[in-house]
């Protein structure tokens, strides 16, 4: 597909998503704000966070995160201060509870079955055939001959 | 005239597709060698025919012929010639026809060199290709037709989006596409072994060149994509887990996959039915990943597709021969007996490793992207699934896929002992803890990401190397030298791509933990420093380009009182197409890049300002690039080129021993 292609075609024209005037003048406070920031999805817009966005609804909830976080809220109150409002729509990483625990275990469960699966076929695949019951002299002979 | 003649001739590929994929089969199955003996030329008709109607197409580009539909919504008289040209595929119906025109050019190329396959393998391969062929050249006279005529001509078109007005974007959907189809071909040969029922050794070989060339295109084309983001979108990322990125990076993974079974099945005759297995799901992936795509049934940044129609018929295309082969695979994988047992610990099993994790990580990005529709219908939840969540469930897996890489190289066929194959390994090791400690030692309170990148990074390359030396064997170091230089290619190719995972793990994180980021506000003739650079906004000015004005700043890169470069970052507005793009200025190093953005006048006078030092990311290109040189050197090795030899000679082709 043209994958890339039109690709990111709202987020290329706002170069300036997170604007200077927005930003705070505690270092610390900031880095924390984009770091949220980065796991939040601009509501209006299809696929961005509210850190690449331009929509100014975007702007707004920077301006609320940063807030919040002059508040003296914890990352996770933020987070919960904005879910609260816009609902789990805006967070990128759905939370590993409910019917999203699901999405976050598929990975891991498969996994596990398909290695369950691959290790009672090899194991099957190994105890028939040939030369399974050599003595551990033939066994030391043999690993003579076949190191390299 | 010349556009009805491209018209004309796409119909006519259709038909000739159809006698393709029909003929042959039943020539194969009643051995009938004069039907069987169609499908070849039928093959070679196809791609003439697609060819011609591409050349037509790309005529009316080149002559902005305003009385076709398409060259109206995608072309402009002053855009450019090249953007002319790659306008041909920067749409939906133009980019189906190149589509079909690569699946014609691969069907064409089984048929000049499949010379040395058995007569009814290469007669069903053929018409299975045909039969791909059959339903994506419907679709594209059906619903997408790239030569609909317009009855009152406008004067000029509606320009191409100027975002794809690039180079680096010009030849990004070539390469994938073809990439994309060369898994049509591993597909055709899985369907045409199940339907023979036999899968050996040199089916094994015959199909690992045609995988390792759509894999090749595909890692060109992921990296060409991710590359036009880095410098296009104006803040230096290159890779968003969008729905159409991960819609190309599924088929990679899973080819990457099938690249490393078919080895199996090529040296062991071992894997067969999950290589089977493996290539007809590769294929699948692609047909998903059109499907997205064209579907715009995953809402993503890219879903300017949004056509229910298309989306349905490409859904049917999918349901078919996903079904078809499912099912083939279902009553025949039986037959497929494993020859070559192997123990639990082996290169076999090493290789089972690899592909599990890979499969699995294949699994996870496909999860994450579909899981926003499945929750809405299922649960009525409307949720988002992005960046921060692949992230954390997908690269575990790479973790894991980079820490065995090293062992399962170097590990003997059949039986092999882990301890043994560690102990050539101890230096890499040293190497790469070491490296890491070095790494977290030198950088205070960041993320632990780059450390780990670079340990494993350090570790895959290094492993790598230590395979190569392995390979020469013993004595003194002349002799190993000279042994060296006569490997076969296959193992020059294995451990450069090797190489290039490693570096491509280290520039990520690197590149992802290392960065330094500057937003300030800068007026004219104002310096500032970012790391040890100082920068100074020396100029901006208003510029006038062929089809856009640029407001372009000139800054000035200083560093300890001594000129390093003046950058010219500018913001670009395209009047036709009413949009604005930005075009960052970057000084490209080996060590570093350095990336400066402009962004709007500010109200109080001055400009926003974007700076990153993005270290290492010209190692993130390379290392992609070196994994794709990998592939080409192990596709040009002896034993497929003895192959295709054999062709001319009239001795049977068949199962070779194994190397």
């Amino acid at each position: 597909m043209r994958a890339l292609i039109l690709a990111f075609c709202l987020l290329a024209s706002p170069a300036m998503a997170v604007n200077p005037d927005e930003m705070l003048t505690d270092p610390g406070l900031e880095a924390r704000a984009r770091a949220i920031s980065l796991d939040l999805r601009c509501p209006v817009c299809s696929g961005e966070t509210i850190d690449d966005s331009n929509a100014p609804i975007s702007r707004d909830l920077r301006l609320a995160v940063r807030e919040r976080l002059l508040a003296g809220d914890s990352d996770a109150q933020v987070v919960d201060y904005v879910v609260a409002r816009y609902g789990e729509y805006v967070l990128f990483k759905p939370r590993a509870s409910g019917s999203s625990l699901l999405l976050w275990l598929a990975g891991p469960a498969m996994l596990l079955g398909g290695g369950a699966l691959a290790y009672a076929t090899t194991r099957r695949g190994t105890r028939a055939p040939e030369a399974e019951n050599l003595t551990d002299a033939d066994r030391a002979r043999l690993d003579d001959l076949l190191r390299p | 005239m010349i556009v009805e003649l491209g018209h004309f001739t796409l119909i006519l590929a259709f038909c000739v597709a159809v006698v393709q994929s029909t003929l042959p089969l039943w020539g194969a199955y009643t051995r009938d060698a004069r039907l069987m003996a169609v499908a070849g030329p039928a093959a070679l008709a196809q791609c003439a025919l697609v060819a011609v109607s591409f050349a037509a197409l790309t005529y009316a580009f080149v002559n902005s012929d305003f009385s076709l539909r398409l060259v109206v919504l995608n072309s402009h008289t002053a855009k450019p010639m090249l953007y002319k040209i790659t306008g041909v595929w920067g749409n939906h119906e133009g980019s189906l026809l190149l589509w079909v025109l690569a699946l014609a050019g691969f069907g064409a190329m089984a048929a000049l060199f499949g010379g040395n396959l058995p007569a009814t393998l290469k007669a069903r391969v053929l018409a299975v290709q045909g039969l791909i062929g059959v339903a994506f050249l419907a679709f594209t006279l059906l619903t997408s037709n790239p030569f609909l005529r317009l009855e009152f001509p406008p004067l000029n078109g509606d320009d191409l989006n100027p975002l794809l007005q690039d180079p680096g974007l010009a030849f990004h959907p070539p390469f994938l596409y073809l990439g994309y189809v060369g898994l049509s071909m591993s597909f055709s040969f899985a369907v045409a072994a199940l339907i023979e029922g036999r899968v050996d050794a040199a089916w094994g070989r015959w199909v690992r060149p045609w995988t390792l060339a759509a894999w090749i295109f595909l890692t060109i084309g992921i990296a060409l994509g991710s590359w036009w983001a880095y410098y296009e979108l104006g803040w230096g990322g290159f890779w968003f887990w969008d729905p159409v990125e991960n819609a190309s990076f599924m088929p990679w993974l899973l080819s990457t996959a099938l690249l490393h079974s078919a080895i199996v099945v090529e040296k062991r005759e071992s894997l067969k039915a999950w290589t089977i297995l493996l290539a007809i799901l590769a294929f699948g992936f692609s047909l998903i990943g059109t499907f997205i795509v064209r579907s715009g049934v995953i809402t993503s940044v890219h879903a300017f597709a949004n056509d229910p129609e298309r989306g349905v018929f490409i859904l049917m295309i999918l349901g078919v021969f996903m079904g078809g082969a499912l099912l083939l695979f279902a009553a025949r994988a039986g037959a497929l007996e494993a020859k070559g047992a192997f123990a639990m610990v082996s290169r076999e099993s090493a290789l089972v490793a690899n592909n599990l994790l890979l499969a699995v990580s294949a699994f996870v990005v496909f999860i994450g992207t579909i899981w926003p529709l499945i929750a809405e219908l299922v649960w009525d939840r409307k949720l988002s699934v992005g960046v921060p969540f692949f992230n954390a469930a997908f690269t575990p897996f790479m973790v894991g896929l980079a820490i065995i890489l090293p062992i399962g190289a170097m590990m003997p066929w059949k039986r092999a002992d882990i301890a043994r194959a560690l102990r050539p390994l101890r230096a890499a090791i040293v190497l790469a803890v070491a490296f890491g400690l070095l790494a977290y030692a030198l950088q205070t309170g960041r993320s632990a990401l780059g450390p780990i990148g670079l340990a494993l990074g350090v570790w895959v390359l290094a492993g790598a190397v230590t395979d190569l030396m392995a390979r020469t064997g013993r004595g003194d170091l002349g002799a190993r030298l000279t042994r060296l230089r006569h490997l076969p290619r296959a193992d020059w190719g294995k451990v450069t791509a090797h190489s290039g995972m490693g570096i491509t793990i280290f520039a990520i994180a690197a590149m992802t933990a290392w960065v330094t980021e500057d937003i300030r506000v800068v007026r004219i003739g104002d310096s500032y420093s970012l790391g040890s650079y100082q920068i100074t906004l020396v100029d901006v000015r208003d510029v006038q380009g062929p089809n856009y004005t640029s407001t372009m700043a000139q800054m000035r890169v200083m560093r300890g009182g001594a000129d390093v470069v003046t950058l010219f970052p500018e913001k670009r507005f395209y009047p036709v197409a009413a949009m604005p793009t930005t075009e960052a200025a970057i000084d490209y190093g080996l060590w570093r890049d350095l990336y400066l953005v402009i962004g709007d006048a500010q109200d109080g006078g001055g400009y926003a300002v974007r700076g990153y030092i993005k270290p290492f990311a010209n190692w993130l290109w390379g290392g992609v690039l070196l994994m794709a040189f990998g592939g080409m050197l192990s596709l040009t090795d002896r034993r497929y080129r003895v192959a295709a030899g054999a062709r001319r000679s009239t001795a049977p082709a068949t199962a070779q021993p194994a190397e």
